[in-house]
């Protein structure tokens, strides 16, 4: 069979495509990642096809272990969360303090929250577990949250233009974002974003940098300020006047200590988050490309689009097993225990139709990461080394 | 202990413990440690149950003792009961309460049936085991009697529909309830007569009320208005209550058409799915019905020129999520049919199979 694009653009190392036995390479538009991969629109259903079966097998197999599982993480929460507010009482311990609290909080954020805003856990009909009745421990209101993140960002996965999760409005994260002097703040305004995550997360929802572009007015907000600011309220009120104010003479170590846990928490939401998409090879797409696009062409990009990081058992419980972004990507309404389980699978087909599979310990994704924040801070296109994209699709998307 | 309670209720319920509970609520803490505890949230603990009939959909009677936080019920309401199967799911179904009128935290029964298609009821009857715990909702419903109370009334009920009339002749002899009550019910056979003893025990007594127990499938009449003229003459000018199947229903109203003194209660039972598009799709809360296309429920109800919020329209975000009040639908993604009442979908990806009704 003949030669696939990608071995002219891309580094000639990656395994030929199955795919491309189909007989179909004139379908093949090498301006678009799937053509750079060298899949036409019928591998691609096929690949869809693969991962359909998997969806189906996993809804199939729900029960017993995954409500218990979820409830398990549930009570542990709990326990950390009633620990660390009781250690507060016993001064020497406030570094023990700050460690359960903080464990609660991204136990509660990531593998809690996230997973069940998501709808993962629905199907038991529990009203403490179910998308529409959740509330998780953090500034933004989960309701405006589910907005720009289970839609906006999970429909429209690294589409530049389209999915605000790149950069978050205030970061240049794509080459393809162009270059302005602002960017230079790049590596400082990734630092603030990283102290203050869940308030970034929270500001998220007031695109504030569309208003800037003129493509959403100020009044658009109106409707999310109320809830915004109870939110805001609630959480302060909790962690910043009555939790301190009940330990009272030991007021400021439990404010501080508070404070801390939610830093804690910011700090490691924010690391778990951009290794999840940021990393080098990650692929984005254009608004042409992904219109009118195929059930298998939106599950080559929700791969493509997303990266993992590998480790053991509790560090996975700790990113609320977006660890697995790849697998959370490709099926974000099952419950994220499932995602290892389906790993290998989903690598192995990956390997079948020669996509990349972007893994790799912390270090590695975060090294790239912050590599990559540093470097957009400048002015200038894609890198030319491995794993470079075609000139071409960056022309186009110019 | 009344004091204590309502002290622990104050703490409970109060707006500073709420918030620092916030965002989880008390509850989601206080059933860690034990699930008879609640500010909120109304569960219960099954304290017994005992078999009324043991015909081939046997009835038994579940005693449940409720959390402080149950408000009571009045006779004639109604309870919504969540129940895990496997540890995983939540089922939630209503039954009719049978026990006489309940106040704040004391205990009430349901008398229930074991339907064959029933998960909740046939668990409930033939499984349960005292001891464990079920979620309820707090008393619904309109089916009571009125205040002040007429000094004549009429009870008509048919099979399991005995259970809010039952629950009211309780309350009134209770309460010492001077007037007179006509109390018909109609049972398959002798052995599917629930409560045969205490309806034995209630027609002997000098009490006020007359019991008629029919069963047509050992040779007793069906109901007509003659049969109704026999017992109670004067019935078209007695305050009525009637509970059962719907078939005795239809004819009951039929009998009292032109009188304003019959008050009626029935469970319909679940639309079956025809595996067809056919059939209604109602928008409960638009009023709209419209013909079944096979379309999503979304689509249809955008056809019907309503605007329901929607995401992806693939199934991924639960923005359109909408609660599917009754019939069946299709996930047009797993092929997976449920006929459960009272289910949130995703109206994107579910297809309705023949009659339908979604809250939007």
């Amino acid at each position: 069979m003949t030669v696939t694009p990608i071995n002219q653009t891309g580094s000639g190392t990656r395994p030929k495509a199955a795919a491309s036995e189909s007989a179909i390479d004139q379908q093949l538009d090498p301006t678009t990642v799937a053509g750079k991969y060298g899949l036409s629109p019928a591998d691609l259903e096929r690949f869809g096809e693969e991962m359909d079966t998997i969806r189906k097998r996993i809804i199939a197999e729900l029960g017993e272990e995954d409500a218990a599982y979820i409830r398990n993480v549930v009570k542990a929460q709990r326990g950390f969360e009633i620990a660390g507010r009781a250690l507060f009482y016993l001064p020497p311990a406030w570094p023990l303090a700050v460690a359960a609290l903080s464990v609660s909080k991204i136990l509660d954020n990531m593998e809690i929250g996230h997973n069940v805003m998501h709808g993962q856990y629905d199907w038991m009909g529990d009203p403490g577990l179910n998308s529409r009745m959740y509330e998780w421990d953090n500034v933004c209101p989960g309701e405006q949250w589910k907005y720009s993140h289970n839609y906006i960002h999970h429909t429209f996965t690294n589409i530049l233009g389209k999915d605000r999760d790149i950069g978050y409005g205030v970061l240049r994260m794509d080459e393809d974002q162009k270059w302005r002097p602002y960017y230079l703040g790049n590596p400082v305004y990734a630092f603030l974003l990283m102290v203050f995550f869940e308030w970034g997360v929270a500001l998220h929802d007031l695109e504030v940098e569309n208003i800037v572009a003129g493509k959403r007015s100020i009044a658009d907000n109106k409707p999310l300020y109320p809830g915004l600011l109870r939110k805001i309220r609630r959480q302060a009120l909790k962690d910043y006047v009555l939790f301190p104010a009940l330990t009272g003479p030991l007021f400021v170590p439990t404010l501080l200590g508070n404070a801390t846990a939610n830093l804690v928490r910011n700090i490691w939401a924010f690391n778990i988050i951009f290794c999840g998409h940021f990393p080098a090879g990650v692929e984005t797409f254009t608004e042409a490309e992904s219109e009118d696009e195929s059930r298998g062409h939106w599950y080559f990009r929700q791969l493509l689009g997303s990266a993992n990081i590998t480790g053991g058992k509790l560090f996975h419980l700790m990113t609320g097993n977006l660890s697995h972004q790849i697998e959370h990507h490709l099926f974000p309404d099952l419950p994220a225990r499932r995602y290892p389980q389906v790993a290998a699978e989903v690598r192995e087909i990956c390997e079948r139709y020669g996509l990349d599979y972007n893994t790799g310990p912390l270090g590695k994704q975060l090294f790239s990461v912050a590599k990559k924040i540093c470097r957009l801070a400048l002015p200038g296109k894609r890198d030319e080394g491995p794993g470079a994209p075609d000139a071409a699709r960056v022309d186009t998307a110019a | 202990m009344a004091p204590t309670r309502s002290l622990a209720r104050a703490v409970l319920g109060s707006r500073t413990l709420a918030a620092l509970t916030a965002p989880h609520g008390v509850d989601r803490y206080l059933e860690l440690v034990n699930p008879m505890w609640a500010a909120r949230e109304v569960r219960a603990r099954v304290v017994s149950i005992e078999r009324e009939t043991h015909t081939p959909n046997p009835v038994a009677t579940v005693t449940l003792q409720p959390t402080s936080t149950w408000e009571g019920h009045r006779a004639g309401q109604h309870v919504q009961v969540g129940l895990e199967l496997d540890g995983a799911r939540r089922y939630t179904r209503v039954f009719t309460i049978s026990s006489a009128a309940s106040g704040p935290g004391e205990r009430f029964t349901l008398t229930i049936r074991a339907n064959d298609e029933g998960t909740v009821s046939s668990y409930l009857v033939e499984k349960a085991r005292p001891g464990q715990i079920l979620h309820l909702s707090q008393a619904l419903g309109e089916f009571v009697l009125p205040d002040p109370l007429p000094s004549r009334l009429v009870f008509l009920s048919g099979g399991s529909g005995i259970t809010p009339v039952m629950a009211m002749t309780r309350t009134l002899l209770r309460d010492g309830y001077d007037g007179a009550i006509t109390f018909l019910h109609y049972a398959q056979t002798p052995a599917h007569q629930i409560y045969r003893d205490e309806l034995a025990a209630l027609g002997a007594a000098d009490n006020g009320v007359d019991v008629h127990l029919v069963h047509p499938e050992a040779g007793g009449e069906f109901f007509s208005p003659a049969a109704l003229d026999r017992i109670a003459p004067d019935w078209p000018d007695v305050d009525t209550y009637a509970c059962g199947p719907a078939g005795l229903i239809e004819q009951v109203q039929a009998a009292y058409a032109g009188t304003d003194r019959l008050r009626v209660e029935y469970f319909k039972t679940p639309a079956v799915a025809t595996g067809e598009a056919g059939g209604t799709v109602a928008f409960t809360r638009a009023g709209e019905q419209a013909a079944n296309s096979g379309a999503t429920l979304l689509e249809q109800a955008e056809a019907a020129g309503l605007r329901p919020e929607f995401g992806c329209r693939m199934g991924i975000c639960f923005s359109c999520t909408a609660r599917k009040s009754e019939g069946t639908i299709r996930n047009v993604l797993t092929g997976e049919e449920s006929s459960l009442p009272d289910e949130d979908v995703r109206i994107c990806v579910s297809a309705p199979v023949g009659d339908c009704a979604v809250e939007l």
